[in-house]
C-alpha cells in the first residue's frame, strides 16, 4: 500500500464548503417546496438565500482558481479507456480487478469521471444558479413599481430549479457511494480530506492481474 | 505543528465570528410604526364648549330646531352635509360595465334586506335626515339634516324604530345639542355596527365589540392600545368621508388604505416588502374577522315565511343569534372567520334593479370584485362572502324588490302579511319594473372587503399559512405559481423515481460486491498470495 498526494488544500476546502452548502440548500430547498418541514418556512427561506449567496461566491473562488492553476485541463473530456471504467464499474469491481486508471495528482478523474464532472460544473450548476437567481429576483411589475423579471412565468424558472435539485440529490447519492469503490471504501473519503490517497500497491496488482490471467 | 494547530483554531473562531456578525440581525425596532403611535396618541381638544352656546340651552320642539341652531352658527356646513353620499344615499361615479351612473342605499340591491325602496321608514334609521319615509323626501331641504346622528357626544341620541329617520321621543334634545364634538365610534356604529338588523349582520369585521376592545381583536381601535376612532383613519374635511365599502360603490377613488399611513414597503424584511406588491396588508394582517361577536354567513330568504300555530316565530343558536325568524328566513352565522380571498383593483361590478339575470351562471354576484393575477392593479385581498337566496321574477329573470316593511298589516308588506305575491307586486310597483306574477329563489353572493380587526403583527400570518401544499389559505387562486404551494406533479414524480432507482441500483451494485467479496475471500487475497493452482 502507498500514499500519493492527490488533492490540493484549495481543492479540498472547495469539495467540502460546496459539498455542505449544497446538501444544506437541498434540505432547505426542499423545505420551500413543501416536501419536508424543519427550520420553518420563513428560516428555509433566509437560509436557503443567504447559502445561494455563499454558493455564489464559493463558485466565484472555484472557477478562478480552476483557471489560474490549470487545473480545468482535468476536465477536458476524452473517451480514451472510456468503456475500460465503465466495464470495471460494471464487471471488475466484483472481481477485485485493478482500477483501470492510476490517480494521479495531474490526472486524478477517471474518463466517466471527467464526463460526470464536466456535465455537473456546465449543465447542472449553471441550470441552478441561473434558474436559482431569477426564482430570487422574480417579481411582475406592479403597482409598486418594484424592479423585475416579469417576462418568464415563475412556474418555469421553478421548474428548471426543481429538477436541477433533483438531479443534485440523485448525484450526492451516487457520488457518495462511488467513493467506497477506491482501494479500501473509505480511502477516497480518506483522501479528499487529508489529500492523500492509500492506493493499491503495484505488487498486489500485478498478482491479481496474474490471477486474472489464470482464470483466462 | 502546534503553533499551525492554535492558527487554525483561532482562523476558525474568526470566521464564526464574522459569520455570527453578517447573518445576525439584531431585532430593530420599527421607528416609522412607533412615530404614527406618537402621531395617534394625541388627544384632540375641542377649542369649543357647546354648553356655553345660548341658542343651544333651549327646549327645541323638534329635531329640525336642532339643526336650525346649527346653521345658525356653521352657517355653510349643511351645503358639504348635503353633497354626502350618507346624506344622499348615492354617489355618482364609474361604474364597471355602466359608465357613469348613481349608485347608493337608494337603489342598491343586497342579500340582506335586499334594498330600501319601498321601506324607507324602517331603513331610514340609518339616514342622516329627518322624514324618509318614502321616494318623496326632499334632498334640498336643510332643516332636515341630522347633525346630532353623527356629532352627539352624550351617547344619549337614538333614531326611532322605523320612525323615518326621526329620533327617538325620548331623547333629551337639549342636552345633546349641548354635548355635540366630533364623531364618536359610537355614532358611526349606530348604523355600521348594526348594520343588516344586528350587530356585526353585514360587515363581520366591524361591530360594538370594538367600543371597547383589545389589541387581539383590532390594534388600532384597542382599548389597550392606541385607541383610535374611525374618523381618524375615516377622515372627513368639509364632511367627505374617507374610505368606501363595495357594496354601495364601485370605483378605486377617495379610498382609506392601510398605506396612507404604513406606505407600501413597512416592514424591516425587504422579502415581506415584495410581498406587497402582489398582496394587499389585510390579506396577511386579518387572518381572522368576527373575532367577537359572529356575522352573517349565509342567508335563505327561500325559508321565510313559515308560521307556529299562525303566528310568526324564531329560533336561535346556542350564542343568542337568531337561526330562523319567519319575517326574514334561515340564517348562518359564524365567528373567528378565516376570510376566503380574492383578486382585486379596487374596481367593482354591480346588479342594478332590473338586470337580467344569467340562470345559467349562478350564484349571482350582486357585487363582483374585479381583478385577476395578470392584472396589474390587482392584488389579493381578504373577504367576507355573504351567500344566500333571494325572490326573483322567474319570467323576467330579474331580481325583485319586495315590501318588507308596513306599520300594519294588510299593507302588502311580507313582514306583517307573509305574502310573497302581494309584497312582489307593491315592491316592483314602486321601482316601476313588471311583476310577472311568477317568483322563485336564486342562489346570490355579496363580497365584502375586510379591513377592521387588524391583528398585532406577531398574530398576522406567517409564511406557511399561504405557501404551502395541502391547505394554503390561497388555494382557490389559480393562475400563478407560487412556492410551496404549487409544484409540478409529473417532474416530482420523475425525481422521486430517480432518487429510488439511483439508491435501488447502489443496493444492487453494492450487495453484489459485497457478494463477491466474500466469495473472493477478497481479504485473504490482499494477505496472501493468490492461489493460482485453484
Amino acid at each position: 500500500m502507498k500514499k500519493v498526494y492527490i488533492y490540493k488544500k484549495f481543492e479540498r476546502f472547495w469539495h467540502w464548503s460546496q459539498s455542505a452548502l449544497i446538501i444544506f440548500l437541498a434540505i432547505t430547498g426542499f423545505e420551500v417546496h413543501d416536501s419536508i418541514h424543519i427550520f420553518g418556512y420563513e428560516a428555509a427561506v433566509f437560509f436557503h438565500r443567504t447559502a445561494s449567496y455563499l454558493l455564489l461566491g464559493l463558485i466565484a473562488f472555484a472557477i478562478f482558481w480552476h483557471i489560474t492553476t490549470g487545473e480545468w485541463k482535468q476536465y477536458v473530456p476524452t473517451t480514451k479507456k472510456l468503456k475500460d471504467q465503465m466495464k470495471y464499474y460494471t464487471s471488475g469491481i466484483f472481481r477485485q480487478a485493478p482500477h483501470p486508471e492510476k490517480k494521479t495528482q495531474l490526472k486524478k478523474l477517471n474518463p466517466l469521471q471527467v464526463w460526470v464532472y464536466l456535465g455537473f460544473k456546465i449543465l447542472i450548476i449553471p441550470v441552478m444558479v441561473v434558474s436559482g437567481i431569477l426564482y430570487m429576483y422574480h417579481k411582475t411589475l406592479d403597482a409598486n413599481d418594484v424592479v423585475i423579471i416579469s417576462d418568464m412565468s415563475l412556474k418555469a424558472i421553478a421548474i428548471w430549479h426543481t429538477f436541477g435539485a433533483w438531479l443534485l440529490v440523485a448525484f450526492i447519492i451516487m457520488h457518495v457511494y462511488m467513493t467506497t469503490t477506491g482501494h479500501t471504501p473509505i480511502s477516497n473519503i480518506k483522501a479528499m480530506i487529508t489529500g492523500y490517497e492509500e492506493q493499491e500497491d503495484e505488487t498486489v496488482t500485478k498478482k491479481i492481474e496474474l490471477k486474472e490471467k489464470t482464470y483466462s | 505543528m502546534k503553533k499551525r494547530n492554535l492558527l487554525i483554531i483561532v482562523l476558525i473562531n474568526f470566521s464564526v465570528i464574522v459569520l455570527i456578525n453578517l447573518l445576525h440581525k439584531p431585532e430593530q425596532p420599527n421607528l416609522a410604526l412607533e412615530e404614527l403611535k406618537v402621531a395617534y396618541a394625541k388627544e384632540d381638544i375641542s377649542s369649543v364648549d357647546h354648553t356655553k352656546f345660548e341658542i343651544l340651552q333651549q327646549d327645541f320642539e323638534s329635531p329640525q330646531a336642532v339643526t336650525e341652531a346649527c346653521i345658525s352658527c356653521h352657517t355653510e356646513r349643511h351645503e358639504e352635509v348635503m353633497e354626502s353620499s350618507h346624506w344622499n344615499w348615492e354617489r355618482v361615479s364609474y361604474v364597471h360595465g355602466r359608465g357613469i351612473k348613481a349608485l347608493g342605499k337608494k337603489n342598491v340591491i343586497n342579500n340582506f334586506c335586499i334594498s330600501s325602496q319601498s321601506n324607507e321608514q324602517a331603513c331610514a334609521s340609518c339616514h342622516i335626515g329627518f322624514g324618509m319615509s318614502d321616494d318623496t323626501f326632499d334632498f334640498e331641504n336643510a332643516r332636515n339634516v341630522d347633525c346630532m346622528v353623527c356629532h352627539d357626544n352624550s351617547e344619549e341620541y337614538l333614531k326611532g324604530s322605523a320612525a323615518a329617520g326621526y329620533p327617538d321621543r325620548t331623547v333629551n334634545l337639549s342636552k345633546v345639542a349641548q354635548s355635540v364634538g366630533n364623531p364618536m365610534k359610537s355614532n358611526c356604529g349606530t348604523c355600521h355596527f348594526y348594520s343588516g338588523g344586528g350587530n356585526n349582520v353585514k360587515h363581520g369585521d366591524l361591530e360594538e365589540a370594538l367600543l371597547a376592545t383589545t389589541r387581539e381583536v383590532d390594534v388600532h381601535m384597542a382599548a389597550n392600545g392606541i385607541d383610535m376612532t374611525c374618523i381618524d383613519c375615516h377622515t372627513a374635511e368639509n364632511h367627505e368621508m374617507q374610505g368606501r365599502l363595495y357594496s354601495v360603490s364601485s370605483e378605486n377613488t377617495n379610498r382609506a388604505t392601510c398605506e396612507d399611513c404604513h406606505s407600501n414597503t413597512p416592514h424591516l424584511e425587504d422579502l415581506l416588502n415584495t410581498h406587497t406588491a402582489k398582496i394587499a396588508c389585510q390579506t396577511c394582517h386579518i387572518p381572522e374577522y368576527a373575532k367577537e361577536n359572529a356575522t352573517k354567513m349565509a342567508w335563505e330568504w327561500s325559508e321565510a315565511g313559515k308560521l307556529k300555530d299562525g303566528v310568526p316565530y324564531h329560533e336561535e343558536d346556542s350564542m343568542g343569534n337568531h337561526t330562523y325568524l319567519s319575517i326574514k328566513g334561515k340564517f348562518v352565522w359564524a365567528n373567528n372567520v378565516k376570510p376566503e380571498y380574492v383578486w382585486f383593483n379596487g374596481h367593482a361590478k354591480h346588479y342594478f334593479m332590473g338586470d337580467t339575470i344569467d340562470i345559467d351562471n349562478l350564484p349571482l354576484k350582486i357585487n363582483e370584485l374585479l381583478g385577476s393575477h395578470e392584472d396589474m392593479q390587482s392584488k389579493i385581498y381578504p373577504v367576507k362572502i355573504h351567500r344566500g337566496d333571494q325572490i326573483y321574477d322567474k319570467q323576467y329573470k330579474y331580481l325583485i324588490q319586495p315590501k318588507l316593511y308596513a306599520a300594519q298589516e294588510g299593507d302588502s308588506a311580507f313582514w306583517k302579511d307573509f305574502n310573497w305575491h302581494t309584497a312582489a307586486a307593491a315592491g316592483m310597483k314602486r321601482v316601476n319594473l313588471p311583476y310577472s306574477g311568477e317568483y322563485d329563489f336564486i342562489e346570490t353572493e355579496m363580497y365584502w372587503p375586510l379591513n377592521h380587526m387588524v391583528s398585532p403583527a406577531e398574530e398576522s400570518l406567517q409564511c406557511a399559512d399561504c405557501h404551502n401544499s395541502t391547505d394554503s389559505r390561497l388555494a382557490s387562486l389559480a393562475g400563478f405559481y407560487m412556492p410551496g404551494r404549487d409544484r409540478d406533479m409529473v417532474l416530482d414524480g420523475i425525481g422521486k423515481w430517480l432518487i429510488i432507482l439511483t439508491v435501488l441500483g447502489i443496493v444492487i451494485h453494492g450487495g453484489v460486491r459485497i457478494y463477491f467479496d466474500f466469495k473472493n475471500k477478497k481479504y485473504k487475497v490482499l494477505n496472501t498470495e493468490p492461489d493460482v493452482n485453484d
